[in-house]
Parts: structure tokens; C-alpha cells; sequence
């Protein structure tokens, strides 16, 4: 009844081509963003800044990058991981070596670098596909942790290897406080999102599909395979650098290298699984159901045993967290292989028919 | 719909247990409870969650509080990951009746990431035997406390172990010492204080670094039986420990020239390797028994009540969980001595406690009403100096239990302080901090 496009004509190519071009999901859009800008830095505590919202947002961006190589290219990536460190690290060195940089430059030069290092770990994929490439894009996860733990310069030769993040200052203003570091941080991702949007329509982003569904057909009708599938692994590795980045200067401050252990690869994968392989807003949902259900389901039990004053080993409810959640994604995954960006299409399509869903 | 319901049903429940806390009482004390009672690491948290906690149950159960204040606290499974430790330490901070009273992040990582957000919210970072070292210079880091003794400081003392077992300093030159190390930035701290070491001294240094979480270590015990070291110093968490000690076994390297550092040195990590780690040494900050005032305090006035924390009552009395209690002893004098200048009897806010933990003087006339003679060092902190103590002892492992066999043994202070405030002054000029004042040596 709400959701319908009945009525709304397209008279132009242009209002054919637009990223929504159903009016009801501008509208909606425009007020996601309007929540996300205005209502939310009025009503979050700092707790939800620093632990929800902050980490959500940059692994959402980091979910975003895999997304494109993972779900729109169609080659398996466990560097994730690494990417993010070369950005953190890489951003960290620009801030400190070039004289009077804006951080978004040195954000930017965290991305650059990445993105490079992408190039060069995504030369495999030329010759290998599918688990192969994932196993060679795991050597790159160890080996840029391993040079960045052994070339002190990385580091500034810190005793321990552990940076500390500048100060992020931009016109003069100081983002010192989690609001303001949870608007930076949003603004790079909704424009970053929005660029990935776009470029997933583009002519590009066409060719990596073609890649991803076939890529000797691809070949055929003549997209150039070198060039694609390295631009794919760059500007995958590009997103991961920049959340990288933000996950050092907005979220933690300080950070060693092992806070980019494999661990935050397999995550960021599953993020794209559940989330929903191919779809950009299926990696806002991964990195939402991922980062946020185990710390709900954690104040959940905390509430419940407060309420009812239950005694039980906080081992056992730490353990039972971790294998409900495990349930979890197993539920959402056999009700709904495609991941959560599926099920939001499904429910939007039942609207269109509603009241009579058949 | 019915899924779609189903997790809106979801989303509802979680969204409850948010706005939930328990009302705030005065006369309260609260200290969150940041440990991980999951994951590879769990024999170490938990241990440690559990004598803090008992601790705390003891002073309110036989003391009524401090002056009348009870201890309250609240867990929060870190996880021993950077980014749990972080959301826990968020979720506590506010807590009523006057926030965190003062957090012991039980991570390297995890204190690293709170040395801002801690001195930004004016909650004291207590870090009692790991985290960063430079942070011992007050006046560059006002709210972090590597109290007791830090990592560079142990390995200065593991060296006048090594050359007090040698015969003299002397005795060293041409020596060979092999580190094995965690590959992490907690296995690197000592490196820089090692080399110097071996620079003054004149003994030969290898590091070899070992992949986390640990469980292979192979090619390193192969290396070191090609060095023919004598000795290793052992410098493992976790899995690692028993895994190296076993390797040095296999190769026949003498596990009585195998030095621990303290976090390689619990029953939990000697147990699993079995006969082979009969001889093993390891440093501590704390000693293991239950012979102590204190244990028996807490067994009589926790565990006889039944509430105690923990379900293998084995455990009381073991490394970890009596440095757990080491851990609430700190606390509860900090806040002690933060009531006696800011008013008894009152819930102390973490910047009252920044206060405390800066004039602690726990001296040995104060251990002993503790009921902690010998069970830790005397503790004498300043604006100046946040690290305190700086003494260990060595045990070794007889099969079934852990024996002292040194006296406290002093850190190399002259060789410590001048690195970490060279650490801290470039931390300072890095991040833009003028670092406070402080009267030298008060």
C-alpha cells in the first residue's frame, strides 16, 4: 500500500537511470541518512558511539571493499585483514613523515598503498581461482603482518611495534570526541557507499560481474581480463585501507599489528556471507548482524540474570553466547542462503503485493 | 511475516537488555570485572577475574566495604580482543553510583587502546604486570599504571638471576641467551632492554620469534639446539608455554636453564607438559600457596559461605588467581587511600582514585595487616613514578607445586628509567602532550 511504484512514470533517461528509482526508497534513504547525521549524535551515549556505532560503520566500509571483489568479482579474498593494516599503518607513516598533510590526505594514502598492495597479491588471480586464490591471498595476511612487525620504520621504531594514532584534525576542528569521530567516520562511509553504488552500475562494475559469472565468456565479448580483475583487487583493497585506517584513528587510537590478526579476515568474510554476496546493502546488514548481535545477546543475558537474579558461571554464559550466536548464523543461513540483503528484498517485494501476498 | 516477526522479536529482546542496569546504591564502590573466561587465554582470566572478585567479596564481607563502601563489579567477557576489551570498557565506564572506579584491561592490547579513552574520561588504567612500560613515567601518562613491575624491568632482574647463577656479571661475557618470544607486540617489549644487556655485558643475544597462538615451535627449538644456548628465557602466554617447554625437552635443552616470564609461569602452564617441565623457572611478582592470612581470610569468610567464584577450589591459592588477589589488594588500597584524603566512607570517582593510586605506600608494616607478608612486595608509588615496586622472585616447578628459590630481586632501575622516559617523551612529542610536573623521586 505504501510501497508501490504505481503511478510514478519515468519520462526522462535520466529518471530511468537513478540509483533509487522508486520514490519511496529515496525518501526512506534520505531518512536513514537524516538518523544517521541528526537524530543519532542527539540521542547515542557514548557508549553506543564508541562501541556499537563506530565499529559497525568501519566494518561495514571494510565489508563494503570485500564485497566488491568478493561479491561483485567473484574472487575469494582472506587478506582483508592485511589490507586494513597496510591502510592503518600506511596513514599513520603519511601523518607523521609529511610535514602538515590533512588526515583525509593520509586516509587517502592509506588507501593508495592498500590498494597497491592489493595489485601485487592479486596477480594470482590471473592464473588461479576459487579456494586457490584464497589460500595465495592468505600469504599476503602473513606477510604484511610479519613486515610490519620486522621493519621498525613501519612503526616508527616503536619498542613493541604498537603506533598511536595522531590527532585527526580537519579546518581547524579536532575530532576528539566519539560523536564527532562517529560523523567523520560516517561521512567517509555513506560517501564511499555511495561510490560503490555508482560504480557497481557503471561500465565497470558491469565487467566485473561478467568476470564473476564467466570469465572466458567475458574474455570473449572483450573485457580485458588482466585489467578488470586487478582493478577489482585495487579498489577492494582501497575500501579495506581506508577502514583500516579509521579502525586506528577513530576506534582503538592505539594500535599493534595484531590487532589485524586473520581472525578480522574470516569475520569480514562472513560478514559478506550473511550479509549477502553482491549487494551493498547486504554488507551494512553483515557487518550489523556480526559486530552487533554478540554484544545484544551479551547485555540480554547480562539483563536477564540482573533481573531474575539468576547465579550462573559467567564461563557457561560466555560459552552459550558464543554457540547462540553461532546458532544464529546457522539459522539465517539455512532460512535464507543469499544472506539478509535477500530477506530485505523478499519483504519488499511481499510489500508490493500486500495485502494479497501470493 | 512470521520470519520477519521472528527477528523484530529478536531485535526487541536484545534492545531490552540495554536500558537495563541495576539501581544505583550509594555507599558503593564499582570496578568492572574486564576479563575473558573464553578462548585460549581463559585459564589466565579467569584465574585472575576470580581472586580479584573473591577479594572483594572478602573485604565486604569481613571489613563491611572500605570505611563502609562495598566493592561492587560487573563482568564483561573481553575476549582478550582489542575490540571487546573496548566495547566492555565503554559499557562500564558510566556505571553508577561514580563510574569505573579503575580498570584492569588483563591485555597488552587492550591497554594500549585505552591509554587515550582512559586519560580522556579521567579513569585510571591499571596495568599490573604487562601493558606499556613507558606508561611508568607519570607525567606523561597521568591515568596509566604499570604498577608493581613492568616488563623491562623483569628482564633486567631475569639477567641478575642468570648472572647471579653464573657466579657474577662478570661471568657473562660470551655467554649465549636465547629469547623465545611471542610474536606480538608483548613478546617484543623486551628486546630493546635485552640488547642492552648484552651490549654492557657482553653476552651473546638471539630472539626467536614465535608465531601466535604458539603450538608450533619446531624450527625455533631446532635453532636453538644448533646455538647451543645457556640459557632461554622463555617469554609465552597461553599454549605456547607448555608446547616450548615440552620442544626444549624433546631436544634436551635443561629446563633448569629455561627462565619463564611471569606469564609463563602458572600451574596452567606447566601442568600439560607434564614430567618434562620438572626444574622449569619462572619469574613472578607473586607467590603461589594458600599458607597466607589473606587466602585463609578469603576461604573463610567467601567460600565457606559458598560464594565464592571459583568451581574448582583447587585453584585457590595457584599463581593466577592469587595474582587475581593481588590485583584487588591494589585496588582496594587505592581506594583506600583516596578516602583517607578526599573523605571516608564516600564512593571515590576515578579521578579521586587516580589520586590514590598515586600515593599508595603499601608498606610492609601494611602487608602484614593484610595478611600478605611475602605474598607480594612492598608498593611505593609517586606523580613521578607509576610503576612502583619493580621486584620479582624466581620459582621453579618441582612436579607437583611452584618453589620460591630467590629473595625479592630488584630491577635495574638505573638502566630502566632513563629508556622509559625516552619512550614516554617520544610518545609525548608524537602526540602533542606537555608532559605535568613532578617532583623527582616524591
Amino acid at each position: 500500500m505504501l510501497y508501490r511504484e504505481a503511478g510514478q512514470f519515468r519520462s526522462t533517461y535520466a529518471e530511468d537511470m537513478q540509483i533509487f528509482p522508486i520514490r519511496q526508497d529515496r525518501i526512506a534513504l534520505m531518512l536513514l541518512l537524516a538518523v544517521g547525521f541528526v537524530v543519532v549524535p542527539m540521542v547515542a551515549t557514548q557508549y553506543w558511539f564508541s562501541a556499537l556505532l563506530i565499529p559497525f560503520l568501519i566494518f561495514s566500509l571494510a565489508t563494503l571493499g570485500l564485497n566488491i571483489l568478493t561479491g561483485y568479482a567473484g574472487q575469494i579474498s582472506l587478506g582483508t585483514a592485511a589490507f586494513m593494516a597496510v591502510g592503518a599503518f600506511m596513514a599513520y607513516n603519511a601523518q607523521l613523515r609529511i610535514p602538515g598533510i590533512p588526515i583525509l590526505a593520509s586516509f587517502a594514502i592509506g588507501g593508495l598503498c592498500a590498494a597497491a598492495v592489493g595489485i601485487v597479491f592479486g596477480l594470482p588471480s590471473l592464473r588461479i581461482k576459487g579456494f586457490y586464490l584464497a589460500v595465495a591471498t592468505l600469504a599476503c595476511q602473513f606477510l604484511v603482518l610479519w613486515t610490519i612487525n620486522r621493519v621498525p620504520w613501519l612503526t616508527n621504531h616503536s619498542a613493541s611495534g604498537v603506533i598511536a594514532a595522531q590527532k585527526i584534525e580537519i579546518l581547524g576542528y579536532t575530532f576528539d570526541t566519539p560523536a564527532s569521530k562517529y560523523l567523520l567516520t560516517l561521512s567517509i562511509v555513506a560517501l564511499m557507499a555511495l561510490a560503490a553504488k555508482n560504480l557497481m552500475r557503471s561500465e565497470t562494475g558491469r565487467a566485473f560481474m561478467a568476470v564473476r559469472d564467466m570469465d572466458v565468456a567475458a574474455e570473449v565479448i572483450g573485457i580485458p581480463m588482466m585489467k578488470t580483475k586487478l582493478l577489482a583487487f585495487a579498489i577492494s583493497s582501497f575500501y579495506c585501507g581506508v577502514a583500516g585506517a579509521l579502525y586506528a584513528y577513530c576506534y582503538l587510537g592505539t594500535v599493534e599489528p595484531e590487532a589485524f590478526v586473520l581472525d578480522i579476515s574470516f569475520r569480514v568474510l562472513f560478514m559478506v556471507i550473511i550479509g549477502g554476496v553482491g549487494s551493498i546493502l547486504g554488507s551494512f546488514l553483515g557487518a550489523g548482524f556480526i559486530t552487533l548481535v554478540p554484544i545484544f545477546l551479551n547485555l540480554g543475558t547480562t539483563f536477564i540474570s540482573d533481573r531474575f537474579d539468576i547465579e550462573i558461571s559467567h564461563a557457561l554464559v560466555s560459552n552459550m553466547e558464543l554457540i547462540t550466536f553461532g546458532g544464529l548464523i546457522i539459522f539465517f543461513l539455512i532460512v535464507e542462503p543469499n544472506g539478509l540483503a535477500r530477506l530485505w528484498q523478499i519483504a519488499k517485494e511481499k510489500l508490493r503485493l500486500w495485502p494479497f501476498p501470493h | 511475516m512470521k520470519r520477519t516477526t521472528l527477528a523484530l522479536a529478536c531485535i526487541a529482546l536484545a534492545a531490552a537488555g540495554y536500558t537495563g542496569t541495576a539501581a544505583a546504591q550509594a555507599k558503593e564502590q564499582f570496578v568492572p570485572a574486564n576479563f575473558y573466561w573464553v578462548g585460549p587465554y581463559a585459564p589466565g582470566g579467569s584465574g585472575i577475574a576470580g581472586g580479584m572478585i573473591d577479594y572483594f567479596k572478602m573485604i565486604n564481607n569481613k571489613d563491611g566495604g572500605i570505611n563502609g563502601v562495598k566493592f561492587t563489579w560487573e563482568k564483561c567477557e573481553t575476549e582478550y580482543n582489542n575490540g571487546k576489551g573496548v566495547e566492555c570498557y565503554e559499557r562500564s565506564k558510566k556505571h553508577p553510583p561514580t563510574g569505573a572506579t579503575l580498570i584492569h584491561p588483563l591485555s597488552t592490547g587492550i591497554t594500549y587502546s585505552l591509554i587515550e579513552k582512559g586519560t580522556a574520561d579521567k579513569i585510571p588504567i591499571v596495568s599490573i604486570g604487562y601493558g606499556r612500560t613507558s606508561a611508568a613515567d607519570g607525567r606523561v601518562f597521568p591515568y596509566v599504571f604499570p604498577l608493581i613491575t613492568t616488563y623491562w624491568s623483569q628482564a633486567t632482574a631475569m639477567i641478575k638471576f642468570i648472572a647471579s647463577k653464573e657466579g657474577g656479571t662478570a661471568k657473562l661475557k660470551g655467554k649465549k641467551i636465547v629469547l623465545v618470544y611471542h610474536d606480538s607486540a608483548y613478546g617484543k617489549e623486551p628486546h630493546a632492554v635485552l640488547k642492552k644487556e648484552a651490549e654492557r655485558y657482553g653476552f651473546e643475544l638471539t630472539l626467536l620469534a614465535v608465531p601466535h597462538p604458539g603450538n608450533e615451535q619446531q624450527s625455533q627449538w631446532l635453532q636453538i639446539r644448533q646455538i647451543k644456548p645457556n640459557w632461554v628465557i622463555l617469554w609465552g602466554w597461553g599454549v605456547m608455554n607448555p608446547t616450548a617447554i615440552k620442544a626444549a625437552a624433546k631436544i634436551g635443552f635443561p629446563r633448569d636453564h629455561m627462565i619463564g616470564v611471569w606469564w609463563s609461569g602458572a600451574e596452567e602452564d606447566v601442568i600439560p607438559a607434564g614430567s618434562a617441565a620438572k626444574g622449569y623457572i619462572a619469574a613472578g611478582f607473586n607467590v603461589s600457596g594458600q599458607n597466607f592470612p589473606v587466602i585463609q581470610d578469603i576461604k573463610k569468610y567467601v567460600y565457606a559461605k559458598n560464594e565464592g567464584e571459583m568451581e574448582d577450589k583447587s585453584r585457590i591459592g595457584s599463581i593466577y588467581y592469587n595474582r587475581g588477589v593481588v590485583f584487588g589488594i591494589v585496588t582496594a588500597e587505592a581506594v583506600r587511600k583516596a578516602q583517607e584524603h578526599f573523605g571516608k566512607g564516600k564512593s571515590m570517582t576515578g579521578e579521586q582514585v587516580q589520586w590514590g593510586l598515586e600515593h599508595l605506600n603499601i608498606s610492609a608494616a601494611e602487608l602484614k595487616k593484610l595478611g600478605a607478608t611475602g605474598f607480594m612486595q612492598p608498593l611505593k608509588t609517586s606523580c613521578y613514578d607509576h610503576e612502583g615496586g619493580g621486584q620479582v622472585k624466581f620459582q621453579q616447578w618441582d612436579g607437583t607445586k611452584w618453589k620460591v628459590i630467590t629473595d625479592w630481586i630488584t630491577a635495574d632501575k638505573a638502566l630502566v628509567r632513563p629508556m622509559i622516559e625516552e619512550d614516554a617523551a617520544k610518545y609525548a612529542k608524537e602526540k602533542g602532550i606537555t608532559p605535568r610536573d613532578c617532583p623527582k623521586g616524591g
